[in-house]
C-alpha cells in the first residue's frame, strides 16, 4: 500500500495553531511521548502528522481538549490491528492537522475483583495479557476477538469485535459494565460501575461499544467475568463431498442442534468455493463447555442428531479460524455480514452462485447468531465492488447488513463501507454532534460519514 | 388543559381520553405510592400512529408527557409531571409476531411480560427477564426500566433480550433502533434506549429475543442459621466456577412474611438460599450435588431439592411474593434496590443490622444474592409520627452504604423520581453531564418524562465541559441537589 505524507496545512488548522498545540501536548505528556508520525502510522495509506502516547486517562482528556481547541483531528489507536476498518477519514488527502492518539501506555490491569467476578482494565492493555491475568483465578472475559495478542481492550470495544462465544455468552454489550470516556472537550466521564446489575443512568458503555472512537476515547473499561470452563470439547462435521453441498444443510443442522436444549458455546459454519479449499467447503464446528459429563452427554446427543453428516477432525485453532480470512490472494474484500439465523443457508447459496458466475474465490466463517465474515478475491476491483454491493442489497432487504472491513482504497473511496444505518441515522448524527461538536474524533469514518 | 388541545387529543384516541379527576387518580402514581401527581389528561392510544399524533401535539404545544405501562414500577418512573399528560400503552398490548426459527417475538409495549413466555412455551421457549411483577408488568415498562429478575444472573437483563425497537421520538418522528439481525451498523441505540426510563421517547414495537428452555431445571432450598453462612455458600458456589440460573437469599423476617402470605413451606431459619441450576441433565445433576455439598460445608442444616414442577412453583411463589408479603408483618414498608459487589455482602448486612437497630426499625432482606442486588424492605408504621421520615432516611442511608462499597443505587427498579437525588452520590458532575448529552440528542426540549433520573435539568444549549461550580457554591451559600 502506497503511503504519502502531507506537508501542507489543512484548511481548518493554521500552522501556528498546530505548532502551539504540539507544544502544549508535549508539555502535557512529556516531549518523549509526542513524535512525528512515520509510515507505520499511516491510516488508509496516509500518514498523520503527529503521534501522542498519553500515560493516564487525565492525559488523554487533556490531549483531546488541546486538540479540540486547535481544531486538530484525532485518530485513536490501540493495538493498530483494525485501523483500516471504517470509511476514509474526511479530507483524506490533507493530514497536517491530524493527531494519532495511541493508548499504548494506558495498559494497566487496574483491578481483578475475582470474588465479584469483575475486572477493571485500561484501554491499551492487550486482550491476551488481560486474559492471562484473569486466568490466574480461573476466570476469563468470555470473548474471542481477532488477534488477541496485539488487539487492545479499547480497540476491541470500539470495533465491537466478537467471535463464536457470543452464541452462548453474548457480545461485548453483554460483558461491559462500566466505562471511562475522554471527550473532545476534555471531560473525563464514567458510566456504569463495578457491579453486574446496575440501571443507574444511561448505559454509555453500550453506546461507546462499536462507536469506532467517534464519541470519545475509551480510557478504561469494567467487565463482568465468567469462570474458565472445566472442560471444553469441539467436534466438526462436513457435508462437502466433492464440493457439491447445498448451502442450507449445515445450517439446518446448526439450527437443529440449537433447537434441542443443548448449550453449545460455539456453533460455527465454515464454507468456501472449490478454489479455496483450505477453509473447508462447507463445515460445521460445535463446542461444548462445562463439566465432563455434561459435555459428553451433549456430544452423544449431537451425534444422534447429526447421524447423516460426516464427522471430521476439527482443524487446529478452529475457533480462531476467522482471522485466516485476512490473508490470501489480493485484491480482496473482507466483510462482516449479519442476517437472521435461518437465512444463512440461503445466503451461502447466493454467494456460491454469484461467485461462480463472476469467478471469484471466496471463504466464509459464520456464527450461528447470524454474524459472519466473508472474504472474496478477484483481480477486477469493479467486479468485486459490484458483487459486494449486490450481496449487501440482498442482506439489507432481509433486515441484515454488510460492512466492508478491508478492501482496496479504490473501493473505499467509492462506497460507504458500513451500508445503511436506516432511519435512525439522523439520531446518530445528533448524538455525535452532542459528544463531539466540532467533529474532532475520527471524522468521516463511521456510518453515514459520522 | 385548554379545551382545543383536549379536542385534538380526542380526535386521535376518541374515548381513550381521560380527563375526569376521579378517573385520573388511577394514574397519579405508580408502584411507588408516596409520590403522587395528578396528570392533566390520560391518553390511551391503540396504534403507533396514535402515539405519533399525540406526541406531535405535545411537541407543538410543549406539553410534557409520561409513558406508562401497568404502573408497577417501584421508583416513580411513571409518576405524572405537573401540567403534563400520561400516555398509557395499556391498549397496545398485542404480541404481533412469533418467529420461532429465529427465536424472535415482536410485541407492542403494553403486552404483559408473562404472556410472551406463555405464547412460546408450548414450543419449548421462554422470555428470560422475569421481574417479580411479570404477571402484570408490560414489556414497554420493562424496556424503560431495563428490568431484571431472579434469572438475570445467568440470562441477562431486558437489554440483553431487546434486539430492535420502533420508537416515537419526542419530536414526533418514528425511528427504528437496532434490527432483527444482530449488530446493525451504527451506534447501539437499543442499548442506550433500554433503561432510559421513558426519557428518550416511547417504544411502540419491540423485537425480543426468546430463549430455548433448558433440558432440566433443579431448584434447591438450603436453610442456614445466619445470612453470613448463606452468603459464604453463595461465594463458594460462584468460586467453584458455577453460573446458576438464580441464587436468591431471604433473611428470617422475609421468610416469616412469605410464609404468612403464601405458605411456601420455607424452613424457619436465619438465612435461606434458593439456588436454581438449569441446563443439560447430566450437567445439572452433577452440579446440584456440588451445590448441596458446598451448602452443607457452610452450615446448611436442611437442604431440599424441589421434586416436581409444582414444588418448584411454590418455592418461587414465596420468593416472588416477598415484597407484597411484608403487608402481613408491617402496616407500611419501603422497598429498596441497592447493588453491592457480592463480596461486600457480610459487611453490608451487618451494617444494615446496626443501622436498623439504631433507628428502631425492622429491615427485612431479600436479595438476588448471585449478583449482589439487595432488596432491603424497611418496615414502619405511618400512623406513628415521624416514623415514615425515619424509614425513608434509613432506606436512603442503605443506598449510600451500597455506593460506599462500590455498588449502585439501583439494580433493576430504576432511578425514576425516587432516587434522582442519589445520582450525585454515585456519579460526579461530569459523568451526569455526559449522560445528559444523550438526552439532548433524543429530546432537546425535555418533553419525555422530564425531571426523572437526573438530579437537575441541564439545558441542551449549555456548554458541556468539566463541571464549573457556581460562585454561590464556592461561597458555600448554595449547592446543587
Amino acid at each position: 500500500m502506497a503511503t504519502h505524507s502531507s506537508s501542507s496545512s489543512s484548511p481548518e488548522v493554521s500552522v501556528a495553531a498546530a505548532e502551539t498545540a504540539w507544544s502544549d501536548l508535549r508539555t502535557l505528556v512529556g516531549a518523549e511521548h509526542v513524535r512525528a508520525a512515520i509510515a507505520e502510522d499511516a491510516v488508509d495509506g496516509v500518514v498523520p502528522q503527529m503521534v501522542i502516547e498519553p500515560g493516564s486517562p487525565e492525559e488523554v482528556a487533556g490531549a483531546l481538549k488541546i486538540a479540540t481547541s486547535a481544531g486538530l483531528h484525532v485518530i485513536p489507536r490501540g493495538g493498530g490491528t483494525k485501523m483500516d476498518w471504517g470509511n476514509l477519514l474526511r479530507n483524506n488527502e490533507s493530514r497536517s492537522g491530524e493527531l494519532l492518539l495511541s493508548t499504548r501506555r494506558l495498559n494497566r490491569i487496574v483491578e481483578h475483583a475475582w470474588g465479584d467476578m469483575t475486572a477493571t482494565v485500561e484501554a491499551g492493555c492487550t486482550f491476551q495479557r488481560f486474559q492471562q491475568t484473569l486466568a490466574q483465578h480461573g476466570q476469563r472475559l468470555a470473548l474471542d476477538p481477532l488477534w488477541p495478542d496485539s488487539a487492545t481492550i479499547g480497540g476491541i470495544l470500539a470495533t465491537n469485535d466478537s467471535g463464536a462465544l457470543r452464541v452462548r455468552i453474548g457480545s461485548l454489550r453483554d460483558l461491559i459494565i462500566g466505562i471511562t470516556l475522554a471527550l473532545p472537550d476534555g471531560t473525563l466521564a464514567k458510566s456504569g460501575g463495578k457491579v453486574v446489575k446496575n440501571v443507574a443512568g444511561y448505559d454509555l458503555p453500550k453506546l461507546a461499544t462499536g462507536s469506532l472512537g467517534t464519541l470519545g476515547i475509551i480510557t478504561q473499561a469494567i467487565f463482568r467475568l465468567h469462570p474458565v470452563p472445566r472442560e471444553s470439547r469441539t467436534l466438526s462435521f462436513s457435508n462437502s463431498e466433492g464440493g457439491t453441498s447445498d448451502g442450507g444443510s449445515m445450517n439446518t443442522l446448526a439450527l437443529a442442534i440449537q433447537d434441542c436444549n443443548m448449550v453449545p458455546t460455539g456453533v460455527q459454519i465454515r464454507a468456501g468455493s472449490a478454489s479455496t479449499p483450505e477453509l473447508g467447503l462447507h463445515e460445521l464446528d460445535l463446542r461444548f463447555e462445562g463439566t465432563a459429563t455434561g459435555c459428553e452427554a451433549q456430544i452423544e446427543q449431537t451425534l444422534r442428531i447429526a447421524s447423516g453428516a460426516r464427522r471430521i477432525e476439527s482443524p487446529a485453532d478452529v475457533w480462531n479460524v476467522r482471522s485466516t480470512l485476512w490473508s490470501g490472494a489480493e485484491p480482496s474484500l473482507v466483510c462482516k455480514f449479519s442476517l437472521l439465523p435461518v437465512d444463512l443457508g440461503t445466503f451461502l447459496d447466493l454467494i456460491r452462485k454469484a461467485s461462480a458466475l463472476l469467478h471469484l474465490p471466496w471463504r466464509l466463517v459464520a456464527q450461528a447468531v447470524g454474524v459472519g465474515y466473508l472474504r472474496i478475491e478477484g483481480s477486477d476491483v469493479a467486479v468485486l465492488l459490484h458483487a459486494v454491493e449486490d450481496l449487501r442489497k440482498k442482506l439489507e432487504s432481509r433486515g441484515g447488513s454488510l460492512v466492508i472491513l478491508r478492501c482496496p482504497l479504490e473501493i473505499k473511496s467509492k462506497i460507504d463501507v458500513w451500508g445503511s444505518a436506516g432511519d435512525a441515522l439522523p439520531l446518530m448524527r445528533s448524538i455525535k454532534a452532542q459528544f463531539d461538536r466540532t467533529g474532532v474524533l475520527n471524522p468521516g469514518r463511521f456510518v453515514g460519514g459520522i | 388543559m385548554e379545551a382545543r388541545i383536549l379536542d385534538q387529543f380526542r380526535a386521535i384516541v376518541g374515548r381513550g381520553l381521560i380527563t375526569e379527576a376521579s378517573e385520573l387518580h388511577t394514574y397519579e402514581c405508580d408502584g411507588l405510592t408516596n409520590f403522587r401527581v395528578l396528570p392533566q389528561a390520560v391518553l390511551l392510544p391503540t396504534s403507533t400512529a396514535d402515539v405519533q399524533a399525540i406526541v406531535r401535539i405535545c411537541q407543538r404545544e410543549k406539553i410534557p408527557f409520561v409513558a406508562r405501562g401497568s404502573g408497577t414500577g417501584l421508583s416513580g418512573g411513571a409518576l405524572p409531571v405537573d401540567n403534563g399528560v400520561v400516555i398509557s400503552l395499556a391498549r397496545m398490548n398485542r404480541i404481533l409476531e412469533v418467529d420461532l426459527p429465529n427465536a424472535r417475538v415482536v410485541a407492542e409495549p403494553g403486552a404483559i411480560n408473562a404472556e410472551v413466555t406463555q405464547r412460546v412455551a408450548p414450543n419449548g421457549y421462554f422470555y428470560a427477564p422475569d421481574p417479580s411483577s411479570q404477571s402484570v408488568c408490560t414489556i414497554g415498562g420493562n424496556v424503560a426500566e431495563n428490568s431484571g429478575g431472579a434469572h438475570c444472573l445467568k440470562y441477562g437483563f431486558t437489554t440483553t433480550h431487546v434486539l430492535a425497537l420502533e420508537v416515537v421520538l419526542p419530536d414526533g418522528s418514528i425511528v427504528h433502533l437496532g434490527s432483527r439481525a444482530v449488530d446493525r451498523p451504527g451506534y447501539d441505540l437499543p442499548g442506550i434506549f433500554v433503561g432510559s426510563e421513558g426519557t428518550l421517547g416511547i417504544a411502540t414495537k419491540i423485537v425480543l429475543r426468546i430463549v430455548k428452555k433448558p433440558a432440566v431445571i433443579q431448584t434447591l432450598l438450603a436453610a442456614f442459621n445466619t445470612t453470613e453462612e448463606a452468603g459464604a455458600a453463595v461465594s463458594g458456589i460462584i468460586g467453584a466456577g458455577m453460573l446458576p440460573a438464580a441464587i436468591e437469599m431471604m433473611d428470617n423476617l422475609a421468610i416469616q412474611a412469605a410464609e404468612a402470605s403464601v405458605h411456601a413451606g420455607y424452613p424457619n431459619c436465619g438465612g435461606l438460599l434458593l439456588v436454581e441450576l438449569d441446563g443439560p441433565a447430566a450437567e445439572v445433576e452433577h452440579l446440584i450435588d456440588e451445590v448441596s455439598r458446598i451448602c452443607t460445608q457452610c452450615g446448611a442444616w436442611e437442604i431440599r431439592v424441589a421434586q416436581s414442577e409444582a414444588e418448584r412453583a411454590v418455592v418461587w411463589k414465596g420468593r416472588k411474593a416477598a415484597f407484597a408479603a411484608m403487608g402481613r408483618i408491617s402496616p407500611n414498608y419501603i422497598v429498596q434496590d441497592g447493588v453491592i459487589p457480592r463480596t461486600a455482602l457480610p459487611k453490608v448486612l451487618s451494617e444494615i443490622e446496626r443501622m436498623s437497630a439504631k433507628e428502631g426499625l425492622r429491615v427485612a432482606n431479600v436479595f438476588h444474592a448471585g449478583d449482589g442486588n439487595l432488596h432491603p424492605l424497611v418496615l414502619y408504621d405511618r400512623r406513628i409520627p415521624g416514623q415514615e421520615e425515619r424509614a425513608m432516611e434509613l432506606s436512603i442511608n442503605i443506598l449510600r452504604l451500597c455506593v460506599e462499597c462500590g455498588g449502585s443505587i439501583t439494580g433493576e427498579h430504576g432511578v425514576g423520581e425516587e432516587k434522582k437525588m442519589m445520582m450525585g452520590e454515585m456519579f460526579a458532575e461530569p459523568d451526569l453531564e455526559t449522560m445528559q448529552l444523550v438526552r439532548c440528542a433524543f429530546d432537546p426540549e425535555r418533553l419525555s418524562n422530564p425531571g426523572k433520573v437526573f438530579p437537575r435539568i441541564r439545558l441542551c444549549a449549555e456548554r458541556t465541559g468539566p463541571y464549573q461550580p457556581h460562585p454561590l457554591e464556592i461561597a458555600g451559600v448554595a449547592q446543587f441537589f
